[in-house]
């Protein structure tokens, strides 16, 4: 167990977070404890309904100590926040580390596609991205996973026995090598030990 | 879409500048990171494996550059997107419209033409479409001509009537199209206001004072400066009392313009100048 908690302190710069059915839920049991000094951005994709508006960003809020807000454009990245993506929008991070908006076509039928996030970030953090996938009921995110590994950053799934959908993480851990498969109380304490 | 293939800055610059100089369009104030994602995948698509490749295919003629740069623009678009905001037009702006004589908009990056006749619509719901012109323009021919034209899949039309409804529409959607085929083709009479062109926001200059501008979902392709580059030109297009409208999820409130603007509806960013 131990083992599994290694992780190589201060170095990450960033953590994207991706989900789909359930995928709330889930982040906000990881979020839910952490400290109001977390010192990485958090940036977290989940799939939603076309055109039903959420009040994600109030739910998340209620949940976390962690200043929560939805991604506008060419905003810059800013440690100890949690950026949601918009809904019906796509999200790129780009070099200068600002967020770019993008309404181009559906990825494996979603807007937003935890994939592009994924992959634009891990161009951007390379090797000091932290990826998380949660539970869900299709295959995004693991194209974004893979991108992150063979950056060098670090990949982790829910597991897949807890997740309330199993098809995203048993997905990723099909096609990329998976640093973590781990609870998400388990992804909370590693995230706390990257501190 | 490969996650491995990455264009590396100088290739990237590069080609962007090729490009400059051979067709005239510049790219290199756009979005990067979305740029270059629409290469990357225009690339796959085309089984392309080095950039070189595809200068070699750009060289050949106009047309082939006329489809890249069809692919490499967004032009994802829907009638009535984001319904909130065309309610609001209806009852905040509209009316103030009907004050003038005459009314100008400007469309600026309509693409295929939807967002042009829900403004169309609505002007005509609302009884000022007959003294309004509107100018519609795009970066793209391809994406004009299919505007003028006015004909879409019947297969969206079901959509885009629940966004009518969400919108504050009056009657039914299928009342401004006749369905031949698998087709909507949309009525002659919310065409004749209306005035097609091309247009490049980064290099054409304005040529109209508008009482309405409405630019949604474009500047989010552009970076910072850029966008700061193409307010300041709607800016100049615009009397005071003039309205902009912007994307949903984009906003003046970081620009260095924002002092000139009021605020008409902060969540369907329409704005009015002031100064
Ligand atoms: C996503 S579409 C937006 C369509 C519509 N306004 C809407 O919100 O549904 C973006 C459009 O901007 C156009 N565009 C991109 N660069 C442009 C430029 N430099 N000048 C004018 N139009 C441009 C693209 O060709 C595309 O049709």
């Amino acid at each position: 167990m131990e083992e599994n908690f290694k992780i190589k302190k201060n170095g990450y710069e960033a953590i994207v977070i991706g989900g789909s059915w359930g995928g709330m839920e889930a982040v906000i049991k990881i979020v839910k404890d952490l400290p109001v000094f977390f010192p990485l951005p958090i940036v977290v994709v989940v799939h939603r309904q076309k055109n039903v508006e959420s009040n994600l960003c109030s739910v998340i809020t209620k949940n976390t100590r962690l200043y929560t807000k939805e991604v506008t454009d060419k905003e810059e990245i800013r440690p100890g926040t949690i950026y949601l993506v918009p809904a019906n929008y796509h999200v790129l991070v780009e070099k200068d580390r600002t967020f770019s908006l993008d309404v181009s076509e559906n990825v494996l039928f979603s807007r937003p596609s935890i994939d592009i996030v994924f992959e634009s970030a891990s161009l951007v953090f390379r090797n000091k991205l932290i990826g998380i996938l949660l539970t869900g009921a299709n295959s995004d995110g693991s194209q974004g996973l893979k991108a992150i590994s063979e950056m060098g950053g670090l990949t982790i799934v829910q597991d897949p026995m807890e997740a309330i959908s199993k098809t995203m993480p048993l997905s990723a851990i099909e096609r990329v090598k998976i640093d973590h498969i781990l609870k998400l109380e388990e992804i909370q304490s590693l995230l706390m030990s990257t501190l | 879409m490969s996650a491995l293939l990455e264009l590396d800055d100088d290739e990237y610059l590069d080609l962007l500048l090729f490009i400059k100089g051979m067709y005239g369009f510049d790219f290199t104030l756009y979005s990067i990171a979305s740029f270059q994602r629409r290469i990357r995948r225009y690339m796959a698509n085309m089984k392309m494996s080095a950039v070189e490749e595809l200068k070699r295919y750009l060289e050949i003629d106009q047309f082939h550059f006329n489809n890249f740069l069809l692919e490499i623009t967004v032009n994802v678009t829907e009638m009535f997107r984001d319904p909130g905001f065309f309610k609001e037009l209806r009852a905040k702006v509209i009316p103030q419209l009907d004050t003038y004589p005459h009314v100008r908009v400007w469309d600026a990056g309509c693409s295929t033409g939807e967002e042009v006749y829900s403004l169309a619509i609505l002007f005509k719901e609302e009884g000022i479409l007959k003294k309004t012109r509107i100018y519609a323009t795009d970066i793209n021919q391809k994406v004009i001509n299919e505007a003028a034209e006015g004909i879409y899949p019947l297969s969206v039309m079901k959509d885009y009537s629940k966004n009518y409804i969400n919108a504050g529409g009056h009657t039914s959607l299928s009342d401004y199209y006749f369905a031949r085929y698998n087709n909507a083709i949309m009525n002659e009479q919310l065409k004749a206001n209306v005035i097609y062109s091309t247009h490049n926001l980064v290099s054409d200059a304005s040529f109209n004072e508008f009482n309405l501008i409405v630019c949604r979902n474009v500047l989010i392709y552009f970076q910072r400066d850029l966008q700061e580059k193409v307010i300041g030109m709607f800016l100049d297009s615009l009397p005071v009392f003039g309205y902009l409208v912007l994307g949903n999820k984009e906003s003046l409130s970081t620009s260095r313009y924002r002092k000139n603007f009021e605020v008409i509806d902060s969540k369907e960013k329409i704005y009015r100048r002031i100064s």
